[in-house]
Parts: structure tokens; sequence; C-alpha cells
């Protein structure tokens, strides 16, 4: 009987899965470059487009290279104003939407993180109808209330506010049940021993629940703020000043149905200046967001 | 330091359920007593009611003297080790021992004082910086007890503290507890289902069944008095030989002294069984044949499975055996050691 040898040391495609050729790889790889190429371009045409004068984006074809007016561009629409939108500048925007993005993440979490504690860790009466009731407003899209909503925003005086931007889409069943689960899978053994190292029901939250969840919370910032980011049919109707429009909402307003009458390479500036905070925050969260998704620290 | 005083205290869920059904037990100070019995026998509930993480239904707990029904764990001083360990997996060791004191508002260098202290007796210096996830299992059992100790409680309450060790670790970890147990003097009460553990910790021993203590006393006591067929056939391992006796006979017997009282059950430990004949000098005793069923040589000693008497037995014989599967065997036990239980299952 021959002695099972060592094998050798893979050489070369060492990183090769067992069945896989060369050439599998080779095409691989393209189909993945190719599909990042068709996804990729249009946002580069945009940051093209923004880099042109009017003049050169309205006389076709555009070049498929940045221009020279990246700085005259991004500083007129940032400091200058822009016309159809009543000289707000581009800087205000961005203000209000990270406003209302941080608003409504930051809101959504502290009152899902409350909810699903009380939910979790507490015995009062009627704990699961109001789970319930939580629960059904899933299954009601914002736009079923959205004319009550706008009705007692009005009656309040919240039109044009950051309030009646934030507020009515603070409370989120959504982040409530994920709380609720990720508490329901903290051992029973953990909150007695917090009770018998003589923690409270707030010591407890803010001492064990809290760092618990910190990884579950950064996914779900990330999640909310681009979600608030986003929004558009709620500033659509609860706004009606230029100066407090939010960035997709301007966005909108630009564009005019005469294509003469239309800023275009502002546009463009904006359009680049609305994507670069949620890209922020992703890159800057990635990390925290990949572990949210896939572990807990338990 | 303090003592426990349980008397008569009943647990009732809401479902009706009766967990434990009215138990007293009176722990002396400085004394370890151990729960022992099945799952589901209410010796946990009986722990936790003790800990205030459950509140009694009916009876009172005393601790020090003082009723503490109505107070909350982190009054009534005591510390719990837990059977998953339960340590704050984003604390560092340190801050795991450290949180209950921090809490109770001692100050700053107090705490570092006696973290550090008692980091020492446990020889866990060398792991305070670091997180639960990066310790060993055993590792881990250890900052449990320590996060108990530091406090400095009147009473420590351990819940299956070392059922998920491997079974040689067990064997340190009891030795370690019980010699700590010793040195710090301080009160305790510890819920096992495993036997061993039972018998080698206990000051008092006290063995459930069905929400109810069975027995109560000294582990040794309990082990040659058992008070019932069933702390006959929990506490020994393997369990005490129990046969049927019909009309005061034995089947297969040869010969059966008196017995006592109108008893329908016998019973004699695996180690008090003498086999051959010529074991059997003292004619007063038991003496019946057996069919070997199973040998299985442990090094030290041999277990013998039986047929015999219209049951099944096993015997113990020191070191090797040369017995076989398929063999007849007279086996002899000693009138002194025969227990006899009667028909509600208590010793006659």
């Amino acid at each position: 009987m021959a002695e099972p040898k060592a094998l050798p040391p893979a050489s070369g495609h060492d990183k090769l899965m067992i069945g896989q050729s060369v050439t599998g790889i080779y095409v691989a790889h393209a189909i993945l470059i190719l599909g990042i190429v068709i996804v990729a371009f249009p946002i580069y045409y945009t940051f093209v487009a923004s880099t042109h004068s009017l003049q050169t984006i309205l006389r076709p074809p555009l070049p498929l290279l940045p221009g020279d007016r990246f700085f005259e561009n991004y500083a007129e629409a940032l400091f200058g104003g822009v016309g159809r939108i009543g000289g707000v500048s581009v800087a205000t925007l961005l203000f209000n939407t990270t406003v209302v993005a941080l608003g409504i993440a930051i809101g959504k979490i502290i009152i899902s993180l409350l909810s699903a504690y009380a939910i979790v860790f507490f015995r009062f009466p009627l704990r699961m109808t109001f789970f319930w009731l939580i629960f059904i407003t899933l299954m009601l899209p914002v736009e079923v209330r959205i004319l009550p909503t706008y009705k007692v925003m009005v009656d309040l005086g919240l039109i044009d506010t950051y309030t009646g931007l934030i507020v009515p889409l603070i409370a989120s069943a959504t982040a409530t049940l994920l709380f609720r689960q990720f508490f329901l899978t903290i051992p029973g053994e953990l909150v007695e021993a917090a009770r018998v190292d003589g923690a409270g029901p707030w010591r407890f939250f803010w001492d064990i629940l809290l760092p618990l969840s910190r990884t579950n919370i950064a996914a779900l910032f990330v999640i909310l703020f681009i979600y608030g980011w986003t929004q558009y049919l709620w500033p659509l109707l609860v706004t009606n000043r230029n100066d407090m429009n939010t960035i997709v909402i301007a966005l909108r307003k630009m564009i005019s149905f005469a294509d003469a009458d239309t800023e275009w390479h502002l546009v463009m500036v904006t359009s680049m200046l609305a994507i670069v905070p949620p890209i922020l925050v992703v890159v800057l969260m990635q990390r925290w967001f990949v572990r949210g998704l896939v572990d807990t620290e338990k | 330091m303090a003592t426990v005083d349980l008397k008569d205290v009943r647990k009732i869920y809401a479902g009706g359920v009766e967990a434990v059904k009215g138990v007293s037990i009176a722990i002396p100070d400085k004394a370890l007593c151990v729960l022992v019995g099945p799952s589901g026998c209410g010796k946990s509930t009986l722990l936790r009611m003790i800990a205030g993480l459950e509140t009694i239904s009916a009876g009172t707990c005393s601790i020090d003297g003082k009723v503490v029904n109505s107070i909350g764990p982190t009054e009534r001083d005591i510390a719990m080790v837990f059977q998953n360990y339960a340590l704050y997996p984003h604390m560092k060791v340190y801050d795991n021992m450290a949180y209950g004191l921090r809490n109770r508002g001692m100050p700053k260098d107090e705490v570092d004082k006696r973290v550090r202290g008692t980091a020492q007796t446990l020889e866990l210096e060398h792991l305070l910086e670091r997180r639960p996830r990066e310790l060993s299992g055993g590792q881990r059992q250890r900052v449990a007890m320590g996060r108990a100790i530091v406090r400095n409680p009147k009473v420590f309450l351990f819940d299956e503290p070392l059922s998920n060790l491997d079974a040689k670790l067990r064997g340190q970890m009891r030795v370690e507890i019980k010699s700590l147990q010793r040195k710090l003097g301080v009160t305790s009460v510890y819920v096992t289902h495993d036997q061993l553990e039972a018998m080698t910790l206990a000051d008092v021993l006290v063995v459930m069944n069905a929400g109810l203590v069975e027995q109560l006393g000294a582990p040794l006591d309990i082990y040659e008095k058992p008070a019932s067929t069933f702390v006959a056939s929990f506490i020994g391992a393997p369990p005490m030989n129990l046969l049927p006796l019909r009309g005061g006979q034995l089947e297969d017997a040869i010969t059966l002294p008196t017995v006592t009282g109108n008893a329908t059950t016998i019973g004699f430990r695996p180690e008090d069984c003498e086999v051959g004949a010529d074991g059997a000098t003292s004619s007063d005793g038991l003496r019946l044949m057996a069919n070997v069923e199973g040998v299985e040589p442990v090094g030290a000693e041999s277990f013998l499975y039986c047929a015999a008497g219209g049951g099944k037995i096993v015997v113990r014989v020191a070191g090797r055996t040369e017995v076989q599967v398929g063999d007849q065997l007279p086996i002899f036990a000693r009138r002194e050691k025969l227990h006899f239980f009667g028909s509600d299952g208590k010793r006659v």
C-alpha cells in the first residue's frame, strides 16, 4: 500500500475552486466588468455633464470627457443659487435634506428601540395588543394616510417646517420589529444577571442593551438615512417655500418642460451633489453595516 | 454571615401549574446546600425564588432572619452564577466583575481593589482586559464566579454552573468551588441534576421530586438511608438495585431474610453485593441467582448487568473480572445492607 503523499504546493491558479477553469474565470470577470460599466456609465455621464457649460450640453453630442467648468458650475450651484427654484442655493438644499434624513434616521431608531424595549422586556396589560397595533401599521403604505396626515400638519401649522418634514415619517414598525427580534435573542440569563448586579431598567437599557445593539443600529442607520434622503411624496406635499425644499424635490422643480428653460449644467451638479452624502454614509459605515447584517456580538 | 430560611414556599404559575408545592428548608450559616433532582422537579424555580427573580406565591423566604419576599434581587444582597455564565459580551472581564459594584455606587479605587483582589484569588489577572468571547469555557466559568465573589454577598446562588464544562474540568471546578466556598464562608445554594456533584459538594443535601422535598440531610446519611425508592434510585451511580417483593417473597431468591414490615420493594447498592458462593459466610442476608447480561470493565472496577429476582440489577466488583456474558452467578447482600420500601415508595 502506498503511503498517502502530501500534495505539492498548488501553484499558479491556486485560488481556483474545484471544477473551475481559467477561461471560465475570464468570462465571468468580463461579464461582471460589463455589468459595472453599464451601471456606472449614467453616473459618469452625469458627472461629465456637470462640468460643461449649458451651451455645450444643449448642443449634441455631449463630450465623453469632463469639461473645464467644474469649479464654476459647482460654485454657482452651491453658493450662487439656482434661478428656477427662486435663487435658493444647493447648499441650503443639502442642509435641509441632511436635517431631514438625520432627523428621520435618528428619530426612527430612538423610537423603535424604546418601543421594542417596552414590548420585549416589560409585562404590562395589553402588551400584545400594542405589539399588533404597531405591526398592523406595516400593512398600510404611507400614501393611504397621507391626506389625514397632511390635514393634521396644516392644523398644527407645521407646513414648511423641519418638524413637519420629519415627525410624520418617524414612527417605524419595521425598525421596531427588527429590534424586537434582536432583543428576543438576548438570553434571559443576561437580563437576570443584570438585575442581580443591581441594574434597573434604565441602566440595563443603557449599559447592556444599547452596546449590544450597536451593529444593528449602524446597519439600520444607513438604510434609514438613505430612506430619509430620498423621500419624495411627503416633502413635496408639506413644503411650499423653495428654501425649505429637500434636494430631491428641488431637483424636480429645476427641470422645466422647455429644454432651453432648464439650467441643465446646474441640474447635473445638483444630481451629483444629491448622491454624495448617501454614498459617504454607506462607505464610512460599511464595516458596521456588514457586521450588523451578518453577525451579532453574542 | 447569613442563614437562609424557606418556610412552606410555593410557586403557582398563572396557568395553575404548581412548580413548587410547599418546601421548607433551613440552611445554616456558611453551609453549602445542594438542591438536586431530575429536570422539572422545581429546584431551579426554588433557587430563582431565593434570588428574587421569581415571585413567591405562598410561604416565606428569609435571608439572615429577614423576610425578603417583596424585596428585589438587587436588595437581597445575593450573587448568582448562571448555567450559561451570562457574562456581558461587550464588556471586558474587568468591567464584567466591576459592573455590580459600580451600580451600587462604590468608589472607583475601592472597585479596582476588589476586582483585582478577586482576580488574584481566581487566577484571572491576565484575562482582565479580554472580552468573554475570547475566553475558553473554563475561563468564562471562572469569570462568572469572580463576578459573584467580588460582590461579597450574603448568599451565593449557583444554577447548574458546571453543566457546560467537559467532564475533567467539571471535576476540577467542583473541588475548587468547594474549597472557595469554605474559604470565603459564604452561605450557598447550589442547584444541580448531577448526583455526583450533589454528593461531593453538599453540607446539606436536598433531594427534590415533583415540587416537593423527598429527603433532606447530610449526603452520606441520605446515601445510606434513602427515604424513598426515588431517592434510592437517584443518589448513587450506578443507582441502587430495586427488586419487587410479592407477598414478602422474592423471585429466584435462595435465601431471603425476614422482610421488614409489609415492604413491597427490596433494595441494595451495587457495591454491597458479593459475588460467588464463598462470599456468603453469613447466612443472614439476601442470596439470589443472577444471569449476567452485560459486563462493563471500567478499570478499577467492573459492573455486571444482570437479570435477577424478576428485575434488572447492577453488581459492582473490584478490579477486573473473569465473569462473562451468559454466566450464572450467586449474588449475596448482607442483611444490614438491605433496604426495604413500602407500597408508597417510602422506606420501612
